[in-house]
């Protein structure tokens, strides 16, 4: 057997995970002579003959088609620059924020302000790096009230859950509106006491998110809270 | 958006439950430990919630000030690391650097800690010259808190080293200890609105108004004050402030 | 000969290693070896400013070494660079730039900042063993972990890991080794003393066992976080 590793382990840049060439080198490894190395600190994920990694950490790095909260930093002749939680800002032009039409030489604070969140849209990701936003879809919007907490963006997954069912799950016992984004920024709107258990909630299946039976677990603290808050 | 998240946050206060679910009054979990630097002749380690500080006390022969020839003297300087924040950057001291150290020195000087006369070696000639180092190792909110206290109790841990009348010999420790006749500790009341709040979070100190720093000794008695901030207190803010300061020094002795 | 404390001339000081101690950096990790402590942090890939910093083609590696005013073996010492820490912070970049795929990241920088609260020798090389375990910490792609030690000659004999007392002592030669873990290459290399060739070679040759060992410990660091949750 070439493998040294098994599917779940973690594992850190260097660390050998087989030997030979029995096996193909996915996301977050690497070939070399002898077998296939880990480029990240990672959780081994072993499917077909194919090793990669499910990153445990790093910063956000935009990709097309991603739905992220945004911050207002900037605002030109043409648009808004906007703060995407990365090394990278993006640009939400005149024509992509709204279905409205805007006047040339118009207030375009009277749309989104600096400092303002918005749940906003990738469209394009260049490979300098250049990234262009759109508001023109469903869930689109800008974010008013709330709070925004943010969490380490490989975990976003797992907060959102299969289908939405971990986030619903949050919903449901807190009664508080949630937007996730793909970059890591979390919306929450909510009383004091109920938005501090979503967010004690939200923390605790991102230090978690590596475990199995996380949905159990998360189900029980809930409950836990909600009776303590009657 | 910036008003939008205040109102929240004064939601909250006005609810006495923060975003971390303290109540406005209460500190972070906090934490003292002495003697974590082997090359210091003095030093602690302070953490309140995830923010944490280290000092270091070294020691130096100097001469004296003309206008006193009998004592001795302290410096205090402080870093803010850029390894504690992401928004501090390497260089000369910034000035939130200059006022968190000369804020320290002036609860340890005005309170007269220490006898500065115990530090003279020889009148007019050789004195000892305590030099703290403030260093922020995490920055989540309230460096001051966690300054002054970390300050204390890195002169509390001090030996002096071992002098043979000429030369320091800084791989010996004496048995001689800093004698301590006070032991001066502030605490920083911040606004936020109109309600007054205990050890912020970095969150919750983007939305502070106005903060009041009150250092006192153990029996209550004031020996420095600053107010910080870019709005104005009343005169019922700073007795109410200064209140609630001293009760809370009182229970942050108790860490020493 | 023996040595002061004792130690086989192939054996390291006591180490311990521990990965996000600084909950703000994006990855952080402290790095104890014998009295030696080394604190570093990891901020980026982060907006890159002023401009003509950035590289259109990759990420830019900054690195910065600093001690704290109390952390020296005697007198305080002046806080803010020195021609030392200058150089100390360029060297610490050259080791850990081979093992670090910068490509993803154009036009914009990532930020290592190490402090030491406490030394007695072999702080630029406990520096770059901390700084590897943030950078993995952080997320950042790496084709192998960096660790370093100094290597040298203590009364007359190649040693692994010296202290101060060792380099204090009269004909002692001080040589910090950086080596890419996984490729075995050497990507820090410097010398203080008078030596022969031959006595180099040994001393690259610990060093590079000693590294392998170091290896193990950083890997310890950084699966511990993850497996006490």
């Amino acid at each position: 057997m070439s493998l040294l590793i098994k599917d779940k382990d973690i594992v850190v840049p260097g660390e050998e995970l087989a030997k030979g060439i029995e096996y193909s080198s996915g996301y977050g490894t690497y070939k070399d002579k002898e077998g296939i190395v880990a480029s990240k600190l990672g959780l081994v994920n072993i499917r077909d003959k194919e090793i990669s990694l499910v990153p445990l950490s790093g910063r956000y790095m935009p990709q097309r088609d991603d739905v992220i909260i945004g911050q207002i930093e900037d605002i030109s002749f043409s648009g808004w620059r906007v703060d995407t939680g990365s090394a990278y800002s993006a640009m939400l032009s005149v024509r992509d924020a709204t279905s409205e039409y805007i006047n040339k030489g118009a207030d375009l604070t009277r749309f989104y302000d600096l400092g303002d969140y918005i749940v906003t849209k990738i469209l394009n990701v260049t490979s300098q790096k250049l990234i262009d936003l759109t508001m023109k879809g469903p869930g689109l919007r800008k974010l008013v009230g709330g709070r925004i907490i943010e969490v380490n963006a490989h975990k976003v997954p797992r907060i959102i859950g299969k289908a939405g069912s971990m986030v619903s799950l949050i919903k449901e016992h807190t009664n508080c509106k949630i937007t996730v984004g793909q970059n890591g920024l979390i919306w929450i709107d909510g009383s004091p006491a109920d938005e501090l258990v979503a967010v004690n909630t939200i923390r605790k299946i991102e230090r978690e998110a590596h475990i199995s039976g996380l949905t159990d677990k998360i189900k029980a603290y809930l409950e836990e809270c909600c009776k303590k808050n009657e | 958006m910036y008003n939008n998240l205040k109102l929240h946050i004064i939601n909250c206060l006005n609810e006495n439950i923060r975003f971390d679910g303290r109540k406005n009054d209460e500190h972070r979990k906090i934490t003292v430990e002495y003697g974590i630097s082997k090359s210091a002749e003095g030093s602690a380690r302070v953490k309140i919630g995830n923010t944490e500080v280290i000092v270091g006390v070294k020691t130096e022969i100097g001469t004296p000030y003309p206008d006193k020839p009998g004592e001795g003297t302290i410096m205090v300087g402080a870093e803010l690391t850029p390894l504690s924040n992401p928004d501090f950057e390497n260089g000369p001291p910034s000035i939130q650097a200059i006022e968190l150290a000369r804020v320290i020195d002036r609860g340890l000087r005005e309170s007269e800690a220490m006898d500065f006369k115990q530090l003279c070696i020889k009148e007019g000639e050789k004195v000892w010259l305590l030099l703290i180092d403030i260093c922020t190792v995490n920055d989540e909110g309230n460096l001051f808190d966690a300054s002054s206290l970390a300050a204390l109790a890195a002169l509390k841990d001090m030996h002096f080293p071992a002098f043979d009348g000429e030369k320091i010999d800084y791989k010996k420790k004496s048995e001689k200890k800093l004698e301590l006749k006070e032991e001066p500790l502030s605490v920083t009341v911040y606004k936020i609105g109109e309600k007054y709040v205990i050890d912020p979070t970095n969150e919750e100190e983007v939305f502070v108004d106005s903060r009041l720093t009150v250092a006192a000794t153990s029996d209550g008695t004031i020996c420095a004050l600053q107010k910080g901030g870019d709005s104005a207190l009343t005169e019922e803010d700073i007795d109410a402030m200064i209140d609630l300061s001293i009760k809370k020094t009182q229970e942050l002795r108790k860490h020493l | 000969m023996n040595r002061p404390d004792g130690r086989r001339f192939d054996e390291l000081r006591d180490i311990e290693a521990k990965a996000g101690i600084i909950k703000r950096a994006d990855g952080s990790a402290s790095f104890k070896i014998g009295d030696t402590i080394a604190y570093a942090a990891v901020y980026g890939p982060r907006n890159l400013y002023p401009k003509f910093l950035q590289n259109p083609e990759k990420g830019v590696l900054r690195c910065s070494y600093n001690m704290m005013p109390f952390s020296g073996s005697g007198e305080r010492i002046r806080p803010g660079s020195s021609r030392r820490s200058k150089e100390i912070s360029l060297v610490t970049q050259k080791a850990l730039l081979p093992a670090i795929n910068l490509n993803e990241f154009p036009n914009s920088v990532i930020d290592i900042f190490i402090e030491f609260p406490q030394t007695d020798a072999g702080s630029r090389c406990a520096g770059i063993c901390a700084v590897s375990i943030a950078l993995a910490e952080a997320g950042i792609p790496m084709k192998e972990l960096v660790a370093a030690v100094a290597v040298g000659l203590v009364n007359g004999e190649v040693a692994v890991d010296l202290s101060k007392e060792e380099e204090d002592l009269g004909g002692a030669v001080d040589i910090p080794i950086a080596v890419t873990t996984r490729s075995g290459k050497i990507s820090l290399l410097q010398m203080d003393g008078m030596i022969k060739a031959e006595d180099i070679k040994k001393g690259v040759a610990l060093g590079k066992k000693a590294c392998q060992k170091i290896f193990e410990i950083q890997k310890k660091a950084l699966k511990e976080k993850y497996n006490t949750q």
